[in-house]
């Protein structure tokens, strides 16, 4: 069974199509990229199959649930860490993770060997007792990650992980979301506006533009779609996003996603 | 028989889940206050004023009709609930935060009942409302009046405070819910305080409003705060109805919040 199915989803805000019809599917353990423009509906999509939003039509199926009408089934059984910083800065990192390993019901007698060893995993085992205000950004993700993969997802959602980060601290992000699916065979849906990122981590790509998918498959296949040899992925983008790196994303977009790049303090 | 217990203990151990998850956001947002309990402090500020100035004089002036008891009797109560009150009212900018931040996403995606979260939250509230009744009873024991001190009149009070805080606190969260961004809040939040206070029984008896307002009063919630904290607390008061209207009527209405509150609360991750 595939870990995720979505069929013609689509969502409407008034007159805006923010996702038109999409159709895809997530393999098993698989690492699935989503690139796109701001604005691209992206979020929109991720927000739809961890059922936060409800989709104007379509369907999809997490994990053998459908979002519609097995809701708490599907949010049992992902792991989502959002575009926005979710850590909160008040607390410690401990904190965080023990209310979280409360939330999804990690079995009593477990719970803090779990929170021990997702610290350990993200590399945070000394600044577990620090507030989460003295982290820095890439100690953030990873505190995130960290939270969200405290009771083994099966699939885990990843909006724009990285956004934000000095390469160091991205590059510890990428081993450790490589690790998670290698050792728990976690399937990852991950959202990029970072070339880089995508040609790194993802074993298939969709290049998404106003809504739609405009092109789907691995990086070497996307690129030996385009005429010219030695295509890069940039030239891949360029091709089927026109280039165009703004379709939308106004003030307030722009200050979230340049918010979560800062430090909370 | 046998399957008929299985059933019901099946029953209890989702109950307990839900329960448990209810639990571990209030332990979340306590933990928040051991990190910084300032805001505990400042507000103790408002009720002293009220009861050391404003009470003080009216004291001394014996303008408004108390029955039995001195005005500074009357009124200790009633500022235990304003206070109550305006901790609670103002709970919803920490849902707005959470929104802004991706706080309230994580919370809204986990498997947790809505109503589990919400009322982990309006639960949490009563900690600052519970704190703010230890200041105002030692406050008013300071000014002298005598509180009944038998166990079960104290234990009737802060039950009251923890209810009449998860009532304003959920309302609080509603109108978060409702407008999303700080700005709306804390106008509509200002708006509502002082109307709320003023058409309650909380500074002066009702016996004393001009007839139109009456009515709001008594559809006022504070109002049943205030009268049941002044039941309990003050030894010779008797509240406008039995103590249990008071306590159905916070029950009641905190139940209705918290259901709509459950309702609306994902639209904070929309
Ligand atoms: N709640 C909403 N109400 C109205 N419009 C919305 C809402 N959420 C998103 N949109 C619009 O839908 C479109 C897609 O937005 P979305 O956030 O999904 O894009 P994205 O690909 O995630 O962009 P970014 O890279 O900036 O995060 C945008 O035009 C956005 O303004
Ligand atoms: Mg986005």
């Amino acid at each position: 069974m595939e870990p995720l199915v979505a069929e013609a989803l689509t969502r409407r805000f008034g007159r805006l199509t923010a996702v038109d019809q999409l159709t895809f599917r997530v393999h098993d353990a698989e690492i699935y990229g989503m690139l796109g423009p701001n604005g691209a509906g992206k979020t929109t999509t991720i927000k739809m199959l961890t059922t936060l939003l409800p989709p104007t039509s379509g369907t999809a199926s997490v994990v053998g649930f459908d979002i519609a009408r097995q809701p708490g089934k599907v949010r049992a059984s992902i792991g989502y860490v959002p575009q926005m910083i979710s850590a909160d800065p008040q607390v410690t990192g401990y904190d965080n993770l023990r209310l979280f390993a409360r939330l999804y019901q990690v079995p009593r007698a477990e719970r803090e060997a779990r929170i021990a060893s997702a610290l350990a995993f993200m590399g945070l085992t000394n600044v577990g007792d620090a507030l989460v205000r003295t982290y820095s950004g890439g100690m953030i993700r990873r505190l995130e990650i960290a939270g969200a993969m405290l009771h083994r997802p099966k699939m885990l959602f990843m909006d724009e992980p990285t956004v934000g980060l000095d390469p160091l601290a991205r590059e510890a992000v990428w081993s450790q979301i490589e690790r998670l699916r290698k050792e728990q065979s976690t399937s990852i849906v991950i959202t990029t506006h970072y070339m880089e990122e995508a040609e790194r981590l993802c074993d298939r790509l969709a290049i998404m533009h106003r809504g739609s998918m405009v092109a789907e498959g691995s990086p070497a296949q996307l690129k030996a779609t385009l005429p010219t040899p030695n295509a890069t992925l940039d030239d891949v983008f360029a091709h089927y996003a026109g280039g165009e790196m703004e379709t939308g994303g106004g003030f307030r977009e722009t200050f979230r996603t340049r918010r979560t790049a800062i430090r909370l303090e | 028989m046998a399957t008929r217990t299985s059933a019901g203990a099946a029953w209890g151990r989702v109950a307990y889940s839900h329960l448990d998850r209810t639990f571990a956001v209030v332990e979340y947002e306590v933990r928040k206050l051991q990190h910084d309990p300032s805001e505990l402090l400042l507000r103790a500020v408002q009720p002293a004023l009220w009861l050391v100035v404003f009470g003080e004089v009216l004291n001394q002036v014996h303008l408004i009709p108390t029955g039995g008891v001195s005005y500074i009797e009357f009124l200790a109560p009633g500022i235990l609930a304003q206070s109550v009150m305006f901790i609670a009212i103002f709970y919803g900018i920490a849902s707005i935060r959470e929104r802004e931040l991706g706080i309230a996403y994580k919370l809204i995606v986990s498997p947790a009942l809505r109503i589990s979260l919400v009322t982990g939250k309006a639960l949490s509230a009563s900690v600052r409302g519970l704190s703010q009744a230890i200041i105002v009873y030692l406050l008013a024991v300071g000014l002298g009046v005598h509180p009944n001190l038998s166990p079960l009149a104290i234990l009737g009070v802060l039950i009251a405070v923890v209810l009449g805080s998860m009532l304003f606190a959920t309302l609080s969260m509603i109108i978060a819910s409702l407008v999303k961004t700080q700005e709306r809040f804390l106008g509509i939040g200002q708006l509502m305080t002082m109307p709320l206070f003023f058409a309650s029984s909380a500074i002066y008896p009702l016996s004393l409003m001009p007839a139109w307002l009456r009515p709001i009063a008594l559809a006022n919630p504070l109002t049943y705060l205030v009268e049941a904290a002044r039941t309990l607390m003050i030894p010779g008061e008797v509240g406008l109805a039995p103590l249990w209207v008071d306590f159905s009527v916070l029950v009641g209405v905190t139940a209705l919040f918290l259901v709509v509150q459950s309702r609306l609360y994902p639209r904070m991750a929309q």
